[in-house]
């Protein structure tokens, strides 16, 4: 009897071990059948009499970056926002790694919501918490001890370069500061699916490019998939025509795309009155008729 | 939305974040040392305006009714009027009046502001649930500080009136004591404390609705925190005649 009941799981995780195997391989055969991070099935969502998603469909799959367009209005933050279960869709389904979280309780949520990070409009950092605090946010409300706390946040406020500001309050920051706090934030805890919400919105020029910078380093060398919610269009130029890697000395450096190795992990949507009217590669997007798009990306009429 | 349909909605959602609020102490993380800051914030921080409230309100209801009192020949009740009245309503009704307006209307500000800038959202994407973390500490610090503020000031409101009646009046405090030692029933203690809890839980519940509510950026803070002030004194006074009458019933305090 005992004995039996020992060596059950035994048997089991053989047999999961073997299936396991077996779907990695059917997924290198097939590359379709690698459930994507993201994907949305003909989502409706209205507030009150307004239609904000009618009948949105798209998929982001594993380390992919989406950049979604689209006027002010349109629905980009709600489509964020119904990701990360903040939100509930009037119909459709939602699926994050293959798994249906459109009826997911808040508690059920909060499970999904550990492998998304999120970067806010406004940064939204707490502001009665410093810099610090607010960057080892997630680890503090999971009772990691201390010091690990104290090295994780290091390591992410290296990442967005900003490590001199740790014991900085939220109000004795610049805008394209709070952002990169607001980076570090999401970041911590190694998400495997990341959200930007407009992070370069009135950011100078350089502070701008900072930030498409980390976002192409965590697709390239993180292996992330993201959303990238902008309404600049050289944010779109540099996501989707550059790459990072690491050169011989060790340090991250940003190519641009050529003859050899054009960039197929960065794709366009762009919604218009609750649907989709494009979805394709930046170069399909800057070749296409359609007026209101021409328009959308000249800022102008042709 | 109609009025009714309105109020109906907004006492179920009240009902609703009062039960999450209480159903989430029994998992962890708990956020004691939130709670504790807030009982510090809410106890501690309104103390001066309570006691300020009370020693005037003893004070002047003595001013007011020893004359009358004299009049009858009854001035050695003196202090039984002020203990009865302010223990049984004026301490806990005040107090609770002082709070809502002090405490009230700051939950619902910072609670609201937090919303309009996206913090809440950004608490629950990092897995924090905000009825927890926010809303049930300032929820059991208030039902906790409140009974205490009250009974300080009723203290405070007594020795104001004992005060008032030995300068102005001329009686000699031992009197005063002395009535207001044979004017205080338990039940009366009881009732009075009993009070402020249901009233701790009224400003806590209402002004932890209105701020998470908020909607319309700035604006919306201000609306929500005027809301919460006006809203949560009405149902403290309103509430405080059908706890009274409960307590009449099932205590049989305030009968003659
Ligand atoms: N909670 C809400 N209640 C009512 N209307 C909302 C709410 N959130 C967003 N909206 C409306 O939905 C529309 C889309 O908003 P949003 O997704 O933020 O647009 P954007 O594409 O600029 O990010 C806007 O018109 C906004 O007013
Ligand atoms: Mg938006």
């Amino acid at each position: 009897m005992l004995s039996s009941e020992l060596e059950q799981p035994e048997v089991i995780d053989a047999e999961t071990e073997l299936a396991a195997t077996a779907d990695i391989q059917e997924a290198v055969d097939e590359p379709d059948r690698i459930l994507p991070a993201i994907e949305f099935r003909d989502v409706h969502l209205s507030f009150d009499d307004l239609k904000i998603l009618n009948g949105v469909s798209f998929t982001v799959r594993r380390g992919e970056t989406k950049i979604i367009l689209g006027r002010s209005g349109g629905g980009k933050s709600t489509t964020i926002r119904l990701i990360l279960g903040l939100l509930k869709p009037d119909s459709g389904q939602i699926l994050v790694d293959g798994e249906d979280i459109t009826h997911y309780t808040e508690q059920e949520m909060m499970r999904v919501r550990q492998k998304m990070g999120m970067v806010f409009q406004e940064g939204a950092l707490f502001d009665s918490l410093s810099v610090y605090e607010n960057v080892a946010y997630r680890l503090h409300e999971q009772g990691v001890d201390e010091e690990t706390v104290e090295k994780e946040v290091r390591r992410m406020l290296r990442f967005v370069d900003l490590e001199e500001a740790i014991d900085k309050m939220p109000s004795e920051l610049s805008g394209g500061m709070r952002r990169r706090v607001g980076i570090a934030r999401a970041l911590v805890g190694d998400p495997t699916i990341v959200m930007f919400d407009e992070p370069t919105a009135g950011l100078d020029p350089p502070t701008a490019r900072t930030i498409c910078e980390l976002a192409i380093k965590l697709r390239d060398l993180e292996d992330v998939s993201s959303i990238f919610v902008t309404h600049e269009m050289n944010n779109l130029e540099y996501l989707s025509s550059e790459y990072a890697t690491v050169n011989d000395s060790g340090e991250v450096v940003y190519e641009m795309e050529g003859k050899y190795l054009c960039l197929i992990n960065t794709e366009v949507i762009m919604f218009r009155d609750g649907k989709i009217i494009f979805s394709g590669k930046d170069e399909q997007l800057k070749k296409t008729e359609d007026p209101y798009i021409r328009k959308f990306i000249r800022g102008k009429s042709d | 939305m109609n009025p009714l349909k309105n109020f109906l909605f907004q006492l179920q959602e009240i009902s609703l974040l009062i039960w999450r609020a209480f159903a989430g102490l029994f998992r962890r993380p708990r956020y004691i040392g939130e709670t504790i800051r807030q009982m510090d914030l809410i106890g501690v921080g309104s103390l001066p305006i309570v006691l300020l409230t009370g020693f005037f309100t003893g004070g002047v209801l003595i001013l007011q009714t020893y004359p009358t009192l004299a009049y009858y020949g009854g001035q050695s009740e003196a202090g039984r009027a002020v203990a009865t009245s302010l223990i049984r309503e004026l301490g806990p009704v005040l107090s609770a009046l002082m709070v809502s307006g002090r405490i009230g209307s700051a939950i619902s500000a910072e609670l609201g502001s937090m919303v309009v800038s996206q913090q809440i959202d950004a608490m629950r994407a990092l897995g924090t649930d905000p009825i927890r973390k926010l809303v049930a500490p300032r929820m059991i610090a208030l039902i906790f500080m409140l009974p205490l503020l009250t009974v300080a000031a009723d203290i405070f409101g007594i020795i104001g009136g004992s005060v008032v009646a030995s300068v102005i009046f001329n009686q000699e405090t031992n009197v005063f004591i002395t009535s207001v030692r044979a004017g205080i029933t338990a039940e009366d203690i009881i009732g009075g404390i009993i009070k402020p809890l249901f009233f701790g839980l009224i400003i806590g519940s209402i002004s932890c609705y209105k701020g998470l509510s908020t909607t319309g950026g700035t604006v919306g803070v201000g609306r929500s925190t005027t809301n919460a002030v006006v809203l949560a004194s009405i149902w403290v006074i309103v509430f405080d005649f059908f706890i009274s009458k409960g307590l009449q019933t099932v205590l049989d305090i305030g009968r003659i």
